[in-house]
């Protein structure tokens, strides 16, 4: 194809997003556009397989049962989040096991939220509150992105994400309402878990990268400091009604805005962790290879079983 | 090193009796039974079914997008195939 040709493509694909129309995998596309969406796409799904494990550390330990059936089904959910990403990418050419390596090598990235231990049961509550509160907000957009099946598998994510986001609440909520003891627990989980929550909705706009394409593309619809203002605007009422206290001292409603202004972020730290050196950064890759190299000989056995069947049933069939 | 993947299948769904099969994504299994397990435990776990169909991903033909003119244009100037296309006065009734 001559470049004419390709600026020609490259227009009308244009032409096609900004009316709204979906891209579907066998479509022209971009060879920048596959690229980003690889990119994004199988990150998202990273983040969901490494939010089991902080998450899963707690199954056992669940205070009750109903706790326990709630965690459970809350982790399952996020493999099957991890999934439905997974399986959405590969329509984009890039294989499972591709994408696996990516992330075993550390070349792929995940969200830096999971880098954080989770220490006391509070953990729990402070993850599904504001960890998967900020999630939501960053993923309802995405229900409306340009390609057709990560639209199709956010929708799916999202009808799911807001039992994550409730259970997490009625935790802290319950906490927050109990003994002394228990309410420390669920305001030390909330100052812990504050700052991070803030970071994972992405840098500021003046330094993202991403930001001007991936809108245009409806990878994005608002921008990172707009969703965070939107998450600080809807949670800390949130945490009002509980009684815990935001953990910002310049936390301050700002009556012309309409809106929460609210203190520094801690921009090192973030870098920090997204460069591998989080607390848990280590310990999360170490339980995920573990994972993929201790299941191996199972997938082997499974491909050797359904094969030994299949021979079988062709001979039965002679 | 593992010596061969699992392949990939295409997973449809009936949400319930009177409705077709949808396809809402795919998986990866070594086998049928097991892709029918998986889809159960990955696309249905909040009541979305009533009926699972597995197919290899490799067994689907898709038609080219780049084909589209040819293969769909030609019902756009074919009118005639829909009812408004006929002037009947409006005295006729039950048609």
């Amino acid at each position: 194809m001559s470049e004419e040709q390709i600026r020609s493509l490259e227009r009308q694909f244009e032409e096609r997003i900004a009316r709204d129309e979906k891209i579907e995998p066998k479509d022209w596309m971009p060879e920048k556009y596959r690229q980003t969406h690889i990119r994004q796409m199988s990150q998202h799904a990273h983040s969901e397989i490494v939010g089991m494990l902080p998450e899963g550390n707690w199954i056992t330990r669940a205070p009750s049962l109903r706790r326990k059936v709630a965690l459970l089904a809350k982790v399952q959910d996020e493999a099957g989040h991890g999934l439905y990403l997974y399986s959405a990418t590969e329509t984009l050419g890039i294989s499972r096991d591709e994408m696996y390596e990516q992330l075993h090598t550390g070349k792929a990235k995940y969200s830096s939220i999971f880098n954080y231990p989770t220490i006391t049961w509070a953990d729990m509550g402070a993850i599904g509150w504001l960890v998967d509160g900020a999630a939501i907000i960053n993923q309802v957009p995405l229900c409306n992105t340009s390609y057709g099946p990560y639209a199709r598998a956010m929708i799916r994510v999202c009808k799911e994400e807001s039992f994550h986001q409730r259970q997490g609440f009625e935790i802290m909520m319950k906490l927050a309402n109990g003994t002394p003891e228990q309410k420390d627990m669920a305001q030390d989980a909330l100052n812990r878990w504050w700052w991070p929550s803030l970071m994972m909705l992405g840098p500021t706009d003046d330094v993202s990268v991403h930001t001007e394409q991936s809108m245009k593309w409806k990878l994005k619809r608002k921008s990172n400091d707009d969703l965070r203002q939107q998450f600080i605007d809807q949670t800390v009422p949130q945490a009002d009604l509980i009684g815990l206290t935001i953990p910002d001292p310049d936390l301050k409603w700002n009556e012309e805005r309409g809106s929460y202004d609210f203190g520094e972020i801690d921009w090192d730290e973030f870098w920090q962790v997204v460069k591998g050196h989080g607390p848990m950064n280590k310990e999360r890759m170490k339980a995920r290879v573990g994972a993929w190299e201790r299941g191996e000989w199972v997938r082997d056995a499974a491909m050797a079983h359904a094969e030994k069947k299949q021979v079988r049933k062709e001979k039965q069939a002679v | 090193m593992s010596t061969k993947n699992w392949p990939l299948w295409e997973i449809f769904v009936r949400s319930k009796n009177g409705l077709e099969h949808r396809h809402c994504g795919s998986l990866h299994a070594a086998d049928s039974e097991m892709a029918l397990e998986n889809a159960r435990d990955v696309y249905t776990r909040r009541n979305e079914g009533v009926s699972i169909w597995v197919v290899e991903s490799k067994h689907i033909t898709a038609s080219n997008p780049e084909h589209n003119g040819e293969l769909f244009e030609p019902a756009q100037d074919k009118v005639y195939r829909h009812p408004t296309f006929y002037d009947l006065p409006d005295d006729v009734k039950h048609m």
